[in-house]
């Protein structure tokens, strides 16, 4: 071992933090000059390894803070490339995306130092240094409580304290399952979240039925009824096919009164009168306009292409009365979100009530806007409720952009939220994230 | 009498009721202040929500009404089962915001501008039983600390809070291998940073109290040292030399670790346990630490051939002749301090060819240690070894200068080892200066340790 940099300290700052936090790697007692690679790597719950790194150059105190990264997986100066740009280590299986089942421990990263300018091969050299951060998706003092309520399949999120809270209804997409970082780590910001398993619920794999609309409004009921739940300030959260149900409840429930909608990577485009099943089943019909690309990953985007004219195959966004948050990305190859919203935006601005509209639409952006430091996954094997085998499913996007849309839109929904379900000016505790 | 104040629809923001117009309640506006329950209550934050004990944390709390008083305050619930409390009286700004880092505390267990005041000046819980300390045995787990924020100034507690986030404060970092010690019959507990080293290593040792701390070498081993907490009171060692060489083991048993650099070892050791380190540089032909720290020393060592165990016990005996004062807190200083003027009784400390930093309190009512700093400043000088010293003497500070932000005990009980006998032994210092010298020392500490453990000018020159 090299004697002279045996003693370079790694420090990352804070060593535990919650997922959408940021942190500072610092690198301190290396050689002037000396050339690094910084290196994280975390093996997640299915065994699979992920890395990323960059190579770094040690300033003349030694010390290696706030600067660019060369070249790696990264460049430039990148505060938290070390996560957003982790992906696979070579000879991984193709098409993996990182998500978290368990959400009560954290995500471990091991970060390490290693002299020179190495890109791989790292298995079998010794870091100069390394050390182990933590990433949670609960803050402490979060409660983790299933809801099984009303034959709902979903798990409900407090936050610590007494309440009351505002209340959030947590939706994903089309792969169905019970996902609850995003509720747990938006019950971490203050919101009693229900994350709904709305597609594969145990009611829908026992009976082979899709839940109908009165699934949503049970959800609702049960989070308005909860003691610790402020009834009057409920909004609802979608991703992808969420933002289909979201909208639908937003617009067309007797029962469900939001406060507020965030629509990511979605579309308003679906038979108005339909259950769950039949607008599933209008997607399915124009599967014939699915595309494929050189590498035979699937597009899905056509399928509501071009926009509908026909009122009766669009949610009435015009007919909303409470405001609505649409996040978009501009490559997004999977939902025909960009196009939605143009149309969303036309449609409110006739019925005049566009006041309550704000789009953040991201160039290079794909369709799984995540919350920030999620690596991005351009495609990945994906396997619908309604289509029973796995895909190559091309969601679109370039990872630095996409990083970026992460990072901006988490930061605006929690404002969008913080204001419309909790009042109040711009907040101020969001400054580290 | 106006009940309900500062409320606005629109925004959605708190009712604020001050407490005196609370007692006044009628029952209508009792009803009313129910209903109103169900509007959203302020936002409070800790950043970060999750950190290791010596690390700062900012309290915010947003969205209440305009100039409204609020107390913010933190409640821990002890292994031993004794709540600890801190609390301080702010005022809301013009946005709604009171900001423990940046406002003011008008009161309460700490004043002024005091971004961890929540911690430092946590107390038992009124009603508690006396003469309470507050350690941490379990250091895998984090201390668990509940901020809270609460309506009005006096008689805050009478009420619910209006809204309350769980801390964690963390004693080991993430990664750090903590391992059981029982070999060559050295006991203690060693915690191993993240990473494949080679680290430097650290001998720590407590003081009198006896027990197993774990807590700061557990600390100092999330900052990179490879750090022994050692059992070393409870032993009973046969002889002098017996004993010595059960140090000079635990020593080697680090020095000699595949993941420790052997010519980085230091000691570190507080009250009795800087005894042990004093010793161990001043006589030892077999270890040679690297460098000493010594907080509130101790130099006391008299009648060779006895272990350092029975020497206590024989100091304490003696002790028994000490001060008592009004509130019946003992006063072990001023007899100590006649131990100490016989020369013969003090340990040869002009012999330590290390560099040794001594930390101690002005106001140390345990052991004469300003005393003890002046003279091993004074041996050391004349013994021409005057540049291997630094001292940190801190005003009204006590004995027991604790890793930052740990609440300051102006006298605990104390349980005498061979008598059994509880007493309740005054260490002395205030809490304010007491807090700020914990937080100051244990910067230089660890920055003395960097310096000389992990990149000494030797290795610079080499370069």
């Amino acid at each position: 071992m090299d004697r002279k940099q045996c003693c370079v300290k790694l420090s990352v700052q804070p060593s535990r933090g919650l997922m959408d936090e940021k942190f500072i790697v610092l690198v301190q007692n290396a050689l002037p000059g000396s050339q690094l690679t910084i290196r994280a790597l975390h093996q997640c719950e299915d065994g699979h390894s992920w890395e990323a790194f960059g190579h770094y150059t040690a300033d003349t105190t030694g010390t290696i803070n706030e600067d660019p990264s060369i070249h790696g997986t990264y460049s430039g100066v990148e505060q938290m490339g070390l996560l957003w740009s982790l992906r696979p280590i070579p000879g991984s299986k193709p098409g993996l995306r990182m998500r978290k089942k368990n959400i009560q421990t954290p995500m471990e990263v091991t970060v390490s130092v290693y002299q020179g300018h190495q890109t791989e091969g790292f298995a079998d050299l010794v870091p100069l240094s390394g050390v182990v951060v933590e990433r949670w998706y609960m803050a402490p003092g979060v409660r983790r409580i299933p809801v099984t309520e009303g034959g709902l399949t979903a798990t409900l999120f407090l936050p610590s304290g007494p309440g009351p809270f505002p209340g959030l209804l947590d939706l994903w997409g089309g792969g169905g399952q019970l996902v609850e970082y995003r509720a747990a780590l938006l019950a971490s910001h203050g919101f009693a979240s229900m994350a709904i398993d709305y597609l594969t619920s145990k009611f829908t794999m026992k009976t082979g039925k899709m839940v109908d609309n009165q699934y949503f409004e049970t959800a609702y009921r049960v989070l308005q009824q909860h003691p610790q739940v402020c009834g009057s300030k409920i909004a609802m959260i979608g991703l992808s096919f969420g933002t289909s149900m979201t909208l639908k409840m937003a617009i067309y429930s007797e029962v469900i009164k939001l406060s507020a909608a965030v629509c990511i990577s979605g579309s308003h485009v679906q038979p108005v009168e339909g259950s769950v099943e039949e607008i599933m089943g209008f997607f399915q019909k124009n599967a014939g306009k699915t595309r494929f690309n050189e590498k035979n990953e699937v597009i899905w985007r056509d399928l509501l292409l071009p926009i509908s004219t026909d009122p009766s195959l669009k949610a009435d966004v015009g007919r909303l009365q409470c405001p609505l948050l649409l996040v978009v990305g501009e490559d997004d190859q999977n939902w025909p979100a960009q196009e939605s919203a143009l149309d969303i935006k036309e449609m409110m601005a006739r019925a005049g009530n566009s006041h309550l509209l704000t789009v953040l639409s991201y160039p290079n952006a794909g369709h799984l806007i995540e919350p920030p430091y999620t690596p991005h996954a351009r495609s990945s094997t994906f396997k619908t409720v309604e289509i029973q085998e796995k895909v190559m499913c091309l969601w679109g996007g370039q990872t630095v952009e996409h990083f970026r849309a992460q990072e901006d839109a988490w930061k605006k929904i929690l404002v969008f939220l913080r204001e419309n379900l909790y009042g109040g000016r711009k907040p101020t505790s969001f400054s580290h994230l | 009498m106006s009940v309900l104040r500062c409320f606005s629809f629109s925004r959605g923001a708190l009712w604020c009721v001050t407490r005196p117009h609370l007692q006044e309640c009628t029952p209508t506006s009792r009803r009313l202040l129910s209903a109103m329950t169900q509007v959203v209550p302020p936002i409070l934050s800790v950043t970060p929500s999750r950190a290791l004990v010596d690390e700062k944390f900012k309290v915010l709390v947003e969205n209440l009404p305009p100039g409204c008083p609020v107390t913010v305050r933190s409640l821990h619930h002890s292994e031993d089962k004794d709540d600890w409390e801190a609390y301080g009286h702010y005022v809301s700004d013009h946005s709604g915001v009171v900001s423990v880092s940046e406002d003011l505390s008008y009161g309460g267990t700490y004043t002024g501008k005091e971004p961890m005041g929540l911690l430092w000046s946590m107390r038992p819980v009124p009603g508690s039983r006396p003469g309470l300390r507050l350690r941490k045995m379990n250091v895998c787990t984090p201390m668990l600390v509940t901020v809270s924020v609460h309506s009005g100034h006096e008689g805050f507690r009478d009420q619910a809070p209006l809204a309350s986030v769980l801390t964690e404060r963390w004693y080991m970092a993430p990664g750090i291998r903590r391992i059981n010690i029982n070999e060559q019959g050295v006991q203690g507990t060693l915690f191993i940073p993240p990473g494949p080293g080679p680290f430097p290593g650290l001998l720590d040792m407590w003081g009198g109290g006896g027990g197993l701390l774990e807590s700061r070498a557990a600390l100092l081993a999330s900052h990179g040292y490879v750090s022994l907490a050692l059992d070393y009171l409870g032993f009973d060692q046969e002889s002098e030399n017996l004993e010595f060489k059960y140090f000079e083991t635990a020593f080697n048993i680090i020095k000699d670790h595949p993941q420790v650099m052997p010519d980085r070892v230091g000691i570190f050791g507080l009250s009795l346990g800087s005894l042990v380190a004093v010793t161990l540089a001043a006589y030892s032909t077999i270890v040679k630490p690297c460098c000493i720290v010594c907080i509130s020393c101790n130099h006391y060592y008299p009648a060779r051939g006895s272990t350092v165990t029975s020497k206590f016990e024989g100091v304490t005996r003696q002790l028994s002749k000490a001060r008592v004062n009004e509130d019946n807190q003992v006063i072990w200083k001023d007899v100590a301090l006649e131990f100490i003027t016989d020369p013969s009784n003090i340990a040869e400390v002009g012999r330590i060819n290390c560099p040794t930093l001594l930390v101690n309190g002005c106001d140390d009512q345990n052991w004469p240690t300003v005393e003890t700093a002046e003279d091993v400043a004074r041996l050391m000088r004349e013994a021409g070894k005057e540049h291997l010293l630094s001292r940190l003497a801190y005003p009204d500070t006590g004995h027991l200068i604790e890793p930052p932000f740990s609440p300051h005990f102006r006298a605990t009980t104390f349980v005498m080892r061979s008598s059994k006998e509880k007493v309740i032994l005054l260490w002395g210092g205030q809490t304010k200066p007491h807090s700020d010298a914990q937080e100051d020392s244990w910067r230089k500490i660890l920055s003395f340790l960097q310096f000389h453990l992990y990149c000494s000018p030797n290795l610079k020159a080499k370069i």
